[in-house]
């Protein structure tokens, strides 16, 4: 070990908390820190992910990211071969998700994968715009696929028809297909989302790094005003809310949203008359895809989507009915956005030294604007429309285990590891087909009783935001521009806290200056709590919580990169943002006044 | 201007860059501040024909030669036994009455102006010498502040134009090979009585990054920051979008305050409730910040300004700016291109990110 190396604590230091121990058989062998690697895996830096993680992860969740840094690895390393980039690495600690990047450290192997990735980018680069709608349609065709996967109920005796038609296997193999094929859905769409995302990444990095050499004090808010992803398909879902709440109005039926009210009783209500009914059917074609929307960022299996839990959004929708009663606009200013893009381009543009700067700065701007809306807008694709399908389609498996006497309930099935999930699905197969009881009705009830009890008490453990050994640099686009890690960044969190009892720092992600009363949201399900006026404070800020940015002033997290989604709806919501401040939702509590800097990157608590 | 026309005093608002060789390199540039509409105090030049007519008036011309001749470039001691030569020479000469009556009259004219008898002002020499604003010639040359009373401004007259002798300014002008006697012009101006003073510059000092601003000021006059006897608040200001991206308020404990007639300033604490706040307002520095970007864009190169906010007057028409001069630190490094031998977005792409792995 080099002794002269800045490093956080080490992995293996952290403590179970007390009542967990044991909790890492939820997790596969190959994603615990383990004695057997110790040594490497104390000489890297981990990280957490709270970003796409930010609670612990259930066993059957870890699909998710299992399908993900898979997909990751496979386009940085091997298909695109990004030249200093290899994989991204990933643990479980305590449930929490620690993740690592992995560098190529040989500079010959470099120049070699620079050559490749230059023909390979540069077939992507070259075709983006046509490539990406073409994506777009592969994403559709998959998401089709996934629907028509069937979980068939388990007949006494199978239909004469598999006889007659001479097919040769029955509903065993077809449930058991249905689950591989369920397997084979989730890791394919997780490389194919990572197709676009890592050169996306690698070409907006670019352009990042020509804009601090020009412009060495740059705000990372200022170059994403100029990237500027603006009307991605993230907030259509939105915007659809809008809609339906002007359509409420038109049809006279706003009498029905009173916030507060039960929501399944107002559809029932709505669907006695024909307004009511027509206002339903739009609701229902609104729905499918753009409520598809979860509350989270699509990894967590109970951020339910809007189309499965209207009441998440329903106090919005009478939000916007009300506003549009009082002749309030719901429209965003697209224009005047469009506007301020344009003219701090221009601005930053005229400030360049020589015609080769500017001629530079031209074209990876057209380069990166194509990419950078991409990586906006393909969230809607894949962590909503399509993770939303996925987790109803292990919900489907999880009713049959159900039915089975496996589970007591469908959601039990996210207690167990995907591959656990096989063999349970082996012995519930096997039992059906030979005739005889299965071990998991009396196997799996107390794992899952005593899992979910885990669960919870890790739900409490508070994650350091790094462990390990800090690299001399950070070479991985996508670790600096999503989760804004760097060197320096790293060397601050290291830094004892500063002394400033009053004054919180963090990334300036939307600009502007407002007080207000805070309003701490530790977890989605008190997202409704949040009054008019109010500054959100939370633990990561979803792009999916963009209807409740219409009624909060600013927003503050704990955890946020540079380029995060929760900026990019916070500048459209022309609201004043900043994120990543570590400790906001620890410091700051519900009621307190604070003032928000967006342009300068501070939270000052203004009452004790 | 025709020869014969030449005044010995001018007012700024007559002046511009085309005067300079008769108002110098400071007075110009107030003029041409003037001319872009920005809020200047008002005031007048003593010309370099004015500064002639004292040396015919007391035949220094011939003295002045012979106390030159004697200097030997390099030698420190030389040049300081004539720098005392002459400037002796000059404070015990008689400004001609013509000469006196011009500068009588502009300063009439400023206290009529100012509705005060004896307005106090500032009165700073202007070098002549083409290169002088490219060296950076702070303290090179006098500055008398709030100086009142006609026989004060007259005296200090004289003082600037014996300070273009000192031994740094005489050391200076041969090494550089600039000429002796090219004569040395005098600006007067009206005091602004601020309540916080300063610089800016229109990129940051510390990287060169040309797409900011950054405000210093503290309280009082703006010697305190310039001659860094206390830590300034200093605001730094987007200058594409003119939002302020960082704040830092310092403890800023002494500021300057007048002291007699003769231009003399003295350290004064500052009040205990005062010394946390801000000296400017956040739309004050934002202000300054557009008419420096404005400024910027007419004279097409980063600019070092001196500002003052004056007291009892309402914004944005408490805002002035004292002096501008090209910036001369960042300004004179090589401009090389970033994007050097670029060849298109995905070999640079290639390079930024093979690059920057192989320079770890």
């Amino acid at each position: 070990m080099m002794s002269d190396a800045l490093r956080f604590q080490s992995p293996f230091e952290i403590q179970t908390p007390p009542g967990c121990e044991g909790y890492e058989e939820m997790y596969p062998y190959y994603l615990r820190f383990s004695e057997d690697r110790r040594a490497e895996e104390e000489n890297k830096l981990w990280f957490y992910n709270g970003m796409h993680a930010p609670e612990a992860v259930h066993p059957f969740d870890t699909i998710g990211f299992e399908a993900g840094y898979l997909g990751i690895g496979e386009m940085s390393s091997r298909m695109f071969a990004i030249p200093p980039a290899m994989g991204i690495d990933f643990r479980f600690l305590n449930g929490r998700l620690y993740i690592s990047p992995t560098a190529v450290a040989d500079p010959k192997k470099i120049e070699e994968r620079a050559k490749l990735f230059e023909h390979r980018a540069g077939y992507y680069f070259q075709n983006w715009p046509q490539f990406y709608e073409e994506w777009r349609e592969k994403v559709k065709r998959e998401i089709e696929q996934l629907k028509a996967i069937r979980f068939p109920e388990l007949p006494e005796v199978e239909d004469e028809r598999l006889v007659f038609e001479r097919k040769g296997y029955g509903t065993s193999q077809e449930v058991f297909e249905a689950y591989h094929r369920l397997l084979e859905s989730i890791f394919r769409i997780w490389q194919i989302h990572m197709e676009i995302v890592m050169i996306g990444f690698a070409a907006y990095f670019t352009f990042y790094e020509f804009c601090k050499k020009a412009f060495p004090e740059i705000s990372d808010q200022a170059i994403t005003r100029m990237v500027g992803a603006i009307d991605v398909s993230m907030f259509r879902p939105n915007d659809e809310l809008k809609r339906l709440a002007k359509r409420a109005v038109e049809l006279n039926v706003d009498s029905y949203f009173q916030a507060g009210a039960d929501v399944r009783e107002v559809f029932e209500a709505l669907g006695r008359s024909e307004a009511g009914r027509t206002w339903l059917e739009e609701w229902r074609r609104s729905s499918d895809p753009w409520f598809y929307m979860n509350t989270g960022d699509g990894f967590h299996h109970h951020h339910r989507a809007w189309v499965d839990d209207p009441g998440a959004v329903f106090g919005i929708l009478c939000d916007y009915v009300a506003k549009v009663k009082r002749g309030e606009s719901l429209e965003r200013d697209i224009e005047g956005r469009r506007r301020d893009r344009d003219q701090i381009t221009e601005g930053y543009r005229s400030l360049l030294q020589t015609e080769e700067d500017r001629k530079a700065f031209d074209q990876l701007l057209g380069l990166v604007r194509n990419v950078y809306y991409s990586i906006e807008d393909h969230k809607f694709y894949v962590e909503h429309w399509y993770q939303s399908v996925f987790w109803n389609k292990v919900r489907e498996l999880g009713a049959l285990f159900v039915r089975q006497g496996f589970f007591q309930d469908v959601e039990d099935i996210f207690y167990l590891h995907w591959s656990e999930v096989h063999q349970a699905l082996m012995d519930l197969l096997l039992s059906w087909t030979i005739g005889a009881p299965a071990r998991g009705p009396v196997y799996w009830p107390p794992i899952i009783a005593r899992r979910r009890e885990l669960m919870q008490k890790l739900r409490e453990w508070n994650p350091p935001p790094a462990l390990g050994t800090v690299p001399e640099a950070v070479v991985d686009p996508a670790v600096v521009m999503l989760w804004g890690i760097t060197p320096d960044r790293l060397r601050a969190w290291l830094e004892p806290e500063k002394v400033e009892e009053k004054v919180l720092r963090g990334f300036a992600a939307s600009p502007g200056v407002v007080e207000g009363p805070a309003r701490v949201v530790l977890s989605v399900d008190q997202l409704h709590e949040v009054q008019e006026g109010e500054i959100l404070v939370c633990s990561v800020t979803e792009p999916s919580w963009a209807p409740v940015f219409s009624r909060i002033r600013a927003t503050v997290s704990d955890i946020g990169g540079m380029m995060s989604h929760a900026a990019i709806v916070a500048r459209e919501y022309g609201i004043p943002a900043v994120l990543g401040t570590g400790s906001a939702t620890k410091r700051i509590r519900t009621g307190q006044r604070i003032r928000v800097d967006g342009d300068a990157g501070t939270v000052t608590l203004l009452e004790d | 201007m025709r020869t014969g026309e030449i005044p010995i005093t001018l007012e700024f608002s007559r002046v511009g860059l085309a005067e300079r060789p008769l108002v110098g390199g400071k007075v110009a540039s107030l003029g041409e501040l003037l001319r872009h509409g920005c809020r200047v105090p008002p005031g007048f030049a003593v010309t370099s024909l004015g500064y002639r007519r004292f040396l015919e008036a007391n035949g220094l011309e011939d003295q002045l030669r012979q106390a030159l001749a004697s200097v030997v470039p390099n030698d420190l001691e030389s040049i300081e036994r004539a720098s005392q030569q002459i400037t002796g020479m000059f404070l015990e000469s008689r400004i001609p009455l013509e000469v006196r009556d011009a500068i009588k009259r502009g300063y009439e004219a400023l206290s009529i102006q100012a509705q005060l008898s004896d307005p106090p002002v500032a009165v700073r020499s202007s070098a002549l010498a083409e290169d002088s604003e490219q060296a950076s010639f702070a303290g090179q040359q006098e500055t008398y502040l709030w100086v009142r009373g006609t026989e004060h401004v007259l005296d200090s007259v004289r003082r600037c134009w014996a300070s273009a002798f000192t031994p740094r300014a005489l050391s200076y002008r041969l090494t550089q090979g600039v000429s002796l006697d090219d004569g040395v012009a005098v600006g007067v101006q009206q005091m602004v009585h601020p309540r916080a003073a300063g610089v800016l510059f229109t990129l940051s000092p510390r990287t060169g990054d040309r797409s900011l601003i950054v405000v210093e000021g503290s309280w009082g006059p703006g010697v305190a920051v310039v001659s860094g006897e206390v830590t300034p608040d200093e605001f730094t200001i987007n200058k594409v979008t003119l939002e302020i991206v960082h704040r830092k308020i310092s403890p800023k404990t002494v500021q300057f305050a007048p002291s007699g007639s003769e231009g003399l300033l003295v350290k004064v604490g500052v009040p205990e409730d005062l010394q946390t706040k801000p000296c400017i307002s956040d739309a004050e520095a934002v202000e300054l910040a557009r008419l420096a970007r404005h400024l910027e864009q007419v004279y097409g190169f980063p600019l070092d300004i001196e500002w003052a906010v004056a007291e009892n007057e309402d914004f944005p028409h408490n805002l002035y700016l004292l002096q501008s001069r090209p910036e001369t630190v960042w300004s004179r490094r090589p401009r090389s291109s970033i994007a050097a031998n670029f060849k298109d977005p995905l070999s640079y792409v290639v390079q930024t990110l093979a690059g920057k792995a192989l320079s770890r």
